[in-house]
């Protein structure tokens, strides 16, 4: 069944210079328990799709179009409704964990509160939960760890504790946005791992947003890729590699060196697809 | 073979930190050690590539070499002088010689400075003979050089991209016509079309100039790309060292081959392959 039905969404910002048009037109949809990505360099919309999607645009930022979850529109929702759809339905890590976590709280109070506030857990109830989550994240000594303040992890650590605040509710889909950006390259490997394995046990959709390709291929079903908030591309992974339709995705390929292959020089990716050939 | 234009001897650079789990009412502090006996030579026209991960002491080491940080002990043997044991006067004619390019484009350029007042700074310091028009005439020989428009030399690091920035970075190092130039993750923070820019720019003028780089990046993909021979550095020491080749095929350390395991390539097929790898890997440890 489709989780996520997106349709013509558009992003725009009232700023001092005029209105900036984000994200034009963008239309996907996502399958239970699957991965879309959407990839694109700075700029190019990926997150503001996204953040249109949860209503976490900031004042100026208006956003239309349709944006389906389970068969009901939550585009544009008063904050009161789409309270009920984010953590419990929808969840989103981002990517900074020390920026998206609270520096003064303890994990322990950041987790707990979750549950308490959606799930109307007693304190005992949710910190048993959340160190049971901890513990399917794979933070070794959760029990007592689960005590301890953001600085006291490391950056991974980190982001295995946001990974396990956003699926505290069993949400049917997570939103991670760039979620390994930050991290040194063994790390992001074994989150990117991590959150697989947990997409097999909890069955919840995701939607990558990235500028990596690498850590595309070896992750989503779909894959969407975006520029000036367009999309130029949107279609199965392993098609879109093996075969890119669109001049930017393929010089965005060629362009990205690779371990496994050498060359003389990095081709660039070309604009000449821009009315005018400049970008 | 000829000499090496740099050689780096048990390079070691110590911190004095405060120790949180030694007792007592006094704070007592420990070493750190971010750079624990580094040794390498670097030939001229080679390029070096630096791999690690954060906190290895990647940069700690390139800036101990030109002395931005104070090394604990060791040698650093520029055309037969130790740089460590030089005065300050004769550090400063060398730093000509060895110039460096940083991480983040836009911060390494004075905000209030015009892009053409940032690439004429070192003709300033180290050549004082050279009169205003021939500096000029350098700087917009320098800019078309980077591929940038001479045009824009009145302009502010604000009015330009992350990519011009960091072309103008690389104006700046070359505009003394050094030897050697130190790149502490010079692509790490532009965007790959920007990046495959960059780093064909740094190459083809390192060809044409022949000029030796010490090139420091985490993405090992980037320095294979790039490197003669890379250095792997793992908790301040130099774990392999060899031809890009014989580290990428053949990686000997097992942070490296963890490393070589972990970077992700952009072919579906092959990466889902690696990653049920890593996930017997897992399993068995």
């Amino acid at each position: 069944m489709n989780i996520l039905e997106v349709k013509n969404l558009s992003v725009t910002f009232d700023t001092p210079d005029g209105d900036v048009h984000a994200v034009k037109d963008v239309s996907f949809k996502l399958w239970e328990g699957k991965t879309l990505a959407i990839v694109g360099e700075s700029g190019s919309g990926k997150s503001q799709s996204a953040f249109a999607m949860l209503g976490l645009l900031p004042k100026n930022g208006h956003a239309a179009g349709s944006v389906k979850y389970m068969g009901n529109e939550i585009l544009n929702l008063p904050e009161a409704e789409m309270n009920k759809y984010r953590a419990n339905e929808i969840a989103m890590i981002f990517q900074d964990p020390m920026t998206s976590l609270n520096p003064y709280m303890r994990i322990s109070k950041q987790l707990t509160e979750v549950l308490i506030h959606h799930k109307g857990m007693s304190k005992r109830e949710a910190l048993g939960e959340s160190i049971r989550m901890l513990d399917a994240v794979q933070i070794p000594d959760a029990a007592n760890r689960v005590h301890m303040y953001p600085h006291e992890f490391s950056g991974g650590m980190r982001q295995r504790v946001m990974i396990a605040m956003s699926l505290l509710c069993g949400p049917k889909l997570l939103i991670a946005d760039e979620p390994t950006t930050a991290l040194d390259v063994t790390v992001q490997a074994e989150i990117m791992d991590l959150l697989i394995d947990l997409q097999e046990d909890f069955g919840m959709a995701i939607i990558l947003i990235t500028h990596d390709m690498g850590i595309v291929a070896g992750t989503c079903e779909d894959t969407l890729v975006m520029f000036g908030g367009n999309v130029m591309e949107y279609r199965p992974t392993i098609d879109l590699f093996e075969n890119p339709q669109h001049p930017y995705t393929k010089g965005l390929l060629e362009a990205v060196p690779r371990l496994d292959v050498d060359v003389q020089t990095l081709s660039t990716v070309s604009y000449d697809f821009l009315e005018g050939g400049k970008k | 073979m000829s000499e090496p234009i740099l050689s780096v001897r048990d390079m070691k650079v110590w911190f004095d930190v405060r120790d949180d789990e030694a007792g007592g009412i006094f704070p007592k502090t420990k070493k750190l050690k971010a750079v624990d006996g580094v040794s390498f030579d670097l030939m001229p026209g080679e390029t070096l590539g630096i791999v690690g991960e954060s906190g290895c002491g990647k940069s700690t080491l390139a800036r101990s070499i030109i002395r931005l940080v104070k090394a604990t002990s060791g040698e650093a043997i520029w055309m037969g002088r130790d740089l460590l044991k030089l005065s300050d006067a004769d550090m400063l004619a060398v730093r000509k010689d060895i110039q460096m390019i940083f991480q983040d484009p836009l911060a390494s350029l004075n905000p209030r400075m015009t892009c053409g007042e940032i690439i004429a700074e070192p003709l300033k310091t180290h050549f004082k003979g050279m009169g205003k028009a021939e500096r000029r005439e350098k700087v917009s020989m320098m800019l078309e050089k980077v591929g940038m428009d001479p045009a824009q030399i009145n302009r502010y690091p604000h009015e330009f991209s992350g990519g011009q920035c960091q072309r103008i970075g690389i104006a700046r190092a070359l505009i003394t016509n050094p030897k050697l130039i130190i790149c502490d993750e010079p692509v790490s923070a532009l965007d790959v079309s920007v990046q495959a820019q960059v780093v064909n720019l740094l190459m083809g003028l390192q060809e044409e100039l022949g000029i030796s780089l010490l090139f420091i990046a985490h993405d090992l993909s980037v320095v294979k790309h790039i490197s003669d021979r890379i250095m792997v550095l793992y908790f301040g020491n130099v774990v392999e060292i060899g031809t890009a080749q014989q580290v990428i095929e053949d990686p000997q350390h097992e942070y490296t081959q963890k490393l070589i395991a972990s970077v992700p390539i952009p072919d579906p097929r092959k990466e889902m392959e690696r990653r049920e790898i890593r996930r017997a890997k897992r399993a068995a440890s």
